[in-house]
This record gives C-alpha cells, sequence and structure tokens, in this order.
C-alpha cells in the first residue's frame, strides 16, 4: 500500500467506526462488533506502519496535495509508530475489559462512539505534521477524555470532570497562545519548516525562549509535571475502570510524547538554558509523585500518583538529552502505557469482586484469586522494574543516559524512587491480596460470576509486558532508532520538505 | 487604537483567571468564556493587524498588493473560536448538571473525595 494512503488509516478507521456506531445507537452489540473490528484492523494497521517506517524511514503524506509547507502534512516516523502501535494494544485490551466490566446504561450512553473519537485522536496527535493541527488533535482527544469522564454522571465522575475540564482548558489556551506566538515569529506552523527556520539565521531566534515556556507550561498541564499535576489524582479515579485504565494509561503520555517531538525538533535550541529547569522538574515530578503515592489507601489513586511519578522518568530522558537517554524514555513510554494499563484493569476486576477500591476495606484476594494475584505481581514487579521484566529496561537505560551524561543527583533520585514505587507496591499486595479480609465485611458476598473475559484481557496485556521484557532487544533497537531520528532532525526536514531528495 | 489592543488582552486575561479561581459555578462559566476570548483575542493581536489591506489578489497578479493583512493568523482564530465554543458549551452543561447533583453553586460542596 502507498505512504500517502496508509498514513490516513489511523485517522479515518476510528472516524468511521464511530460514526456507523453512532447509527447503531440502538444495539450495543453491533457497536461492540464495530469496536472490535475496527481494534484488529487498527492494530494491523498499525503493525504495516512500523513495518514500512522501518524499511523506508520517515513516511510523509500531503492531505488535499498541497506541497509541505502550506499543505496539511501527515508525518511517521519509528517513534509515532511505535506509540500507535502500543495504543492500539492497549486499545483492544481496554476495549475487551469494557465489554464485560462496563454497565450497560453507560454503554447506552454512547461509550463506544467516545472511544473510537479518542482514538482518533491520539492517532491524530501522533501523526500530525503541523503545529497547529497538534493543537485541534489536542482538542479532538480532550473534548472526548472530559465526556468519557463524566459519562455516568456520577457525584465523584461530575467533580473530577469539572476539575479536569477546566485545568485542561486552560493548558489548552496556553498552548493556542504559544502557536501565535511562534506564528507571529517565524511566519510558519509546518513542524519540519519550523524546524529548518530555528536551525537557520533567522532574526528572532533569540525569542524562541518565550513559546518554549508556553509549550512546556501547556504541555506541563497535560502531561502532569510537578508543580502543575493536582488534577490528574483528583480526576482519573473518578470513572469507572473501562474508561480511567485508558485515560491513565495512554492520554497522560500523549503529552509526554508531543514534549520529546517539539522539544527535539524546535526548542532544541534553547534546551540548554532550559535544561536545569527540567532536571528539576523530572526529578521533583517522580519524587513527589511517589511520595503522594505512599499516602494514599485507595487502589486507584495509589496508581493515578504513579502516574505522575512515572511522567517523571518520561521527562529525564528529554533533561538529560543524549541519544540513549531519550531512547530510554521511549521504551518508557511504551513499557509504561502497557504496565499502567493493565494494573488498573486488574484494580478494576479487584473492585468488581470486591465492592471496593479501599485498601482498608479490601483482603484477602489471594485466597480466592491466586491468578488474579499473580497476574497483579507480575505488573507490579514490572512497574517498580525489577529485573528482567520490562521496567527494568527502560529505568537502565535512563540511568546509564544519566551517568554517561553526568547528572549523578537525578539517578540517584531515580533508582530511590524506584524503591519507594517497589514499596507502594508491596504495600498493595500486602493489603489487597494478603491480609486477611476484614472481619465487619465478611457478609458482603465476593462476586464468583464467569467473567473470563476480563482475565483475558489482563492475560492479554500481561503476555505483551513480558514479551517487551524477556525479548527487550529488538523494542529497545527500535526505540534507540527513533532517538537517532528524533536527534538528526535533518531527516524530518527533509522527508516532510523535499522528499525528492530524501528518497 | 491598535495600542489599546493589548491592555484589553491582559485584562481579559486576569479577570478570566480571576473568575476562574473564585468558587462561584457561575463565574466559572464567566473565566472560562472570558478565557477563550482572551486568547483568541491574544492569536489575533500577535498575528499583526493590518487596516485596510485584503489578501485577495487582484487579477493578473502573482501577488495581493502590500499592505495585506495575514490570513493565517485568521483562519487559525476561526478554527479556534469554533473548537472553544464546542468546549464551553460542554462547559456550561456540564457546570449546570455539577448544579444539579450537588444542589450548590459553591466549589468548595464538591470535596465530597476525601482530599489528596
Amino acid at each position: 500500500m502507498p505512504a500517502n494512503q496508509l498514513l490516513v488509516i489511523p485517522l479515518l478507521l476510528p472516524l468511521l467506526g464511530a460514526i456507523i456506531s453512532v447509527f447503531l445507537w440502538n444495539s450495543i452489540r453491533w457497536q461492540a462488533v464495530v469496536v472490535a473490528v475496527v481494534q484488529l484492523a487498527f492494530i494491523s494497521v498499525s503493525v504495516i506502519m512500523l513495518q514500512q517506517v522501518l524499511q523506508a524511514g520517515i513516511l510523509t503524506t500531503q492531505v488535499g496535495n498541497w506541497p509541505a509547507p502550506f499543505g496539511i502534512s501527515l508525518v511517521t516516523d519509528v517513534f509515532s509508530s511505535l506509540l500507535l502501535l502500543t495504543t492500539s494494544i492497549a486499545g483492544l485490551g481496554v476495549f475487551m475489559f469494557s465489554h464485560t466490566a462496563l454497565d450497560q446504561s453507560r454503554k447506552h450512553f454512547g461509550y463506544y462512539p467516545l472511544f473510537l473519537l479518542l482514538q482518533m485522536g491520539v492517532s491524530g496527535v501522533c501523526l500530525t505534521g503541523d503545529i497547529f493541527n497538534l493543537y485541534v488533535w489536542f482538542e479532538v482527544l480532550l473534548i472526548c477524555c472530559f465526556a468519557l469522564i463524566a459519562l455516568g454522571s456520577r457525584k465523584s465522575q461530575l467533580e473530577g470532570a469539572l476539575k479536569y475540564l477546566t485545568i485542561n482548558f486552560v493548558a489548552s489556551g496556553l498552548l493556542l497562545s504559544g502557536i501565535g506566538v511562534v506564528y507571529s515569529l517565524y511566519g510558519a506552523l509546518n513542524l519540519a519548516e519550523l524546524a529548518r527556520i530555528v536551525r537557520s539565521d533567522h532574526p528572532n531566534l533569540d525569542l524562541l525562549l518565550v513559546p518554549g515556556i508556553f509549550f512546556l507550561t501547556g504541555f506541563g498541564i497535560k502531561a502532569a509535571i510537578f508543580p502543575l499535576f493536582f488534577w490528574l489524582p483528583a480526576s482519573y479515579h473518578a470513572p469507572p475502570i473501562s474508561i480511567s485504565a485508558f485515560v491513565a494509561g495512554i492520554i497522560s503520555k500523549i503529552g509526554m510524547y508531543t514534549m520529546l517531538r517539539l522539544y527535539t525538533l524546535i526548542f532544541s535550541i534553547e534546551l540548554e538554558a532550559a535544561q536545569p529547569l527540567l532536571l528539576l522538574l523530572s526529578g521533583l515530578t517522580m519524587a513527589i509523585g511517589v511520595v503522594g503515592a505512599a499516602a494514599q489507601v485507595d487502589f486507584r489513586k495509589i496508581l493515578s500518583f504513579h502516574v505522575i511519578s512515572q511522567i517523571g522518568y518520561m521527562l529525564m530522558g528529554l533533561a538529560i538529552y543524549t541519544p540513549l537517554a531519550v531512547a530510554g524514555s521511549i521504551f518508557f513510554i511504551i513499557h509504561n502505557m502497557l504496565v499502567k494499563t493493565n494494573l488498573f484493569l486488574v484494580s478494576g476486576v479487584v473492585a468488581h469482586r470486591h465492592h471496593s477500591f479501599s485498601l482498608l476495606k479490601l483482603g484477602g484476594v489471594y485466597l480466592r484469586h491466586p491468578t488474579l494475584s499473580f497476574l497483579f505481581l507480575i505488573s507490579a514487579l514490572s512497574l517498580a522494574g525489577l529485573p528482567p521484566l520490562s521496567g527494568f529496561w527502560g529505568k537502565l537505560m535512563l540511568a546509564k543516559g544519566g551517568f554517561e551524561a553526568g547528572h549523578y543527583l537525578l539517578v540517584g533520585t531515580s533508582l530511590c524512587v524506584s524503591l519507594v514505587t517497589l514499596f507502594s507496591m508491596t504495600k498493595i499486595w500486602n493489603e489487597v491480596f494478603w491480609k486477611p479480609r476484614p472481619r465487619q465485611l465478611k457478609q458482603q458476598p465476593v462476586v464468583t460470576g464467569k467473567s473470563y473475559i476480563m482475565y483475558l484481557s489482563i492475560i492479554y496485556l500481561l503476555v505483551f509486558i513480558l514479551l517487551l521484557g524477556v525479548s527487550a532487544e529488538p523494542v529497545i533497537q527500535m526505540a534507540k532508532l527513533s532517538a537517532d531520528q528524533l536527534f538528526n532532525s535533518e531527516i524530518y526536514i527533509d522527508a516532510v520538505l523535499n522528499p525528492e531528495r530524501a528518497n | 487604537m491598535e495600542i489599546l489592543l493589548p491592555f484589553l488582552t491582559g485584562i481579559l486575561f486576569s479577570v478570566s483567571l480571576y473568575f476562574i479561581l473564585h468558587r462561584h459555578l457561575f463565574k466559572l462559566i464567566l473565566g472560562i468564556i472570558l478565557f477563550g476570548l482572551a486568547t483568541n483575542l491574544f492569536l489575533f493581536v500577535v498575528g499583526g493587524m493590518t487596516r485596510g489591506g485584503i489578501a485577495i489578489i487582484a487579477q493578473g497578479n502573482d501577488l495581493p498588493s502590500e499592505p495585506y493583512a495575514d490570513p493565517v493568523p485568521q483562519a487559525l482564530l476561526l478554527t479556534a473560536i469554533v473548537i472553544g465554543f464546542g468546549i464551553q458549551a460542554f462547559a456550561i452543561v456540564l457546570i449546570k448538571r455539577v448544579y444539579q447533583t450537588f444542589k450548590s453553586n459553591n466549589l468548595d460542596d464538591l470535596n465530597n473525595n476525601e482530599k489528596i
């Protein structure tokens, strides 16, 4: 299939699926069939795309056939195809889980179309080659998130959605202002064109810091970096697990993806000035996130705080800014998307069986559901980064990159944070799975329905997590390749602006 | 006139942030709307303002005659207005629902979760 058609499919596929499922509004069974087909097709398209990118380098297409700096560019390199593949894999897992776990009324009110539109937003952010379209795709993604978090209108959901909406609206406004500043300074919106301009001797280059700060604040809010993360634990725990697993597992990393993309491509010139700040922010993000998690007694809230802490690791690679460290960040993003989604799904199964997320009210799960406990244990240890599980390789690359660049304090912090992560995973293990069931709750019956699909979704994601740990080498190679592409931005610029020369 | 617009943008930003931080739900709606307006106005001002020059190319010419207004910020602005409108509409419905559910106008009453 030619590249210019291939790149549009990840956008069209969820859109078409969403439209079809809106027409099938009254029959959620058929909606589920549509979503299943879309997920499978999405995964195969992502695999094909990754293959093509590995063979032929960066793929581009110009929607509407206008030449590059003026038209709508869609670009994919190894980084974005890897990310798309991971989101599609996680998407299938979440879909399988929600098929049985989510209540019927939420499905009747459009869970499936919203889920597909959210996926369209994610692929749009990953594929776009234009800074304003990036903003538009982010809005597509966010409005679906707002609706999904509020879907069902429980009190805590409304509260979470209101906080999420307000803070993200402000963040979007900051991004939009940053885009306006970028355009007024350099007269371009295409990412490749901007990258070319900031590497030439443009008279306005001294002012690059201004949009840089706008974008750092805007994406800092969206990705939940240290002083700007308070909305995340206040809203991610509110919706049902089928929703919060996808939102927490995928969406917060999409903010990190854009930061990695923009800060290597455009703002890399002023990164030297911003590097101490980024180092500080990444250290504080991981430390504060993990300390916050240690103080919580709710399964989902602990996991939500760990989302923040892991954002710190991803930022660490960008702050160190060597190819190895950025590759570590990319590996870590992929690992974290799968593991975090899986942990949320496990917490969902526990809550489905035992009616609670509170560590104080749970207990004795190991006795009733040994398989589930085993599944949790592997994911949790992988999150904490025990070798040979997947988290270890990402942290190893980050730590090695940090040592090579001489940031000993940050590496030390990250290793300590890993220990605390292990501590809070042990805390969940002890409280939920190991300790005897609290006596006053014994009269509440444990649900023992047969829900193989819920288990299947967890096992399905776990297979990928184990693969990522046991045979990490190919993924590490791809992460290194994508970091190389990020650092040699001439490849990106040539691929978009001079397609003839790039071939 | 043009010298006033940056100050107006600044005032709009500060007023809207004050309203967003206020605990009254209706002021949150006002704040969100004003914040959207402020960003749009900022985008408009920062894109450069040209009086009376349209970017329509006269017949036989290759370029429009200088000075002409840059159409790109205006296109961005239109898109941003539409997106902002959608989000504001959603926000108003959400806030109405919050008001109906919690029977309160006060954001502090929403803290039914244990504090983080």
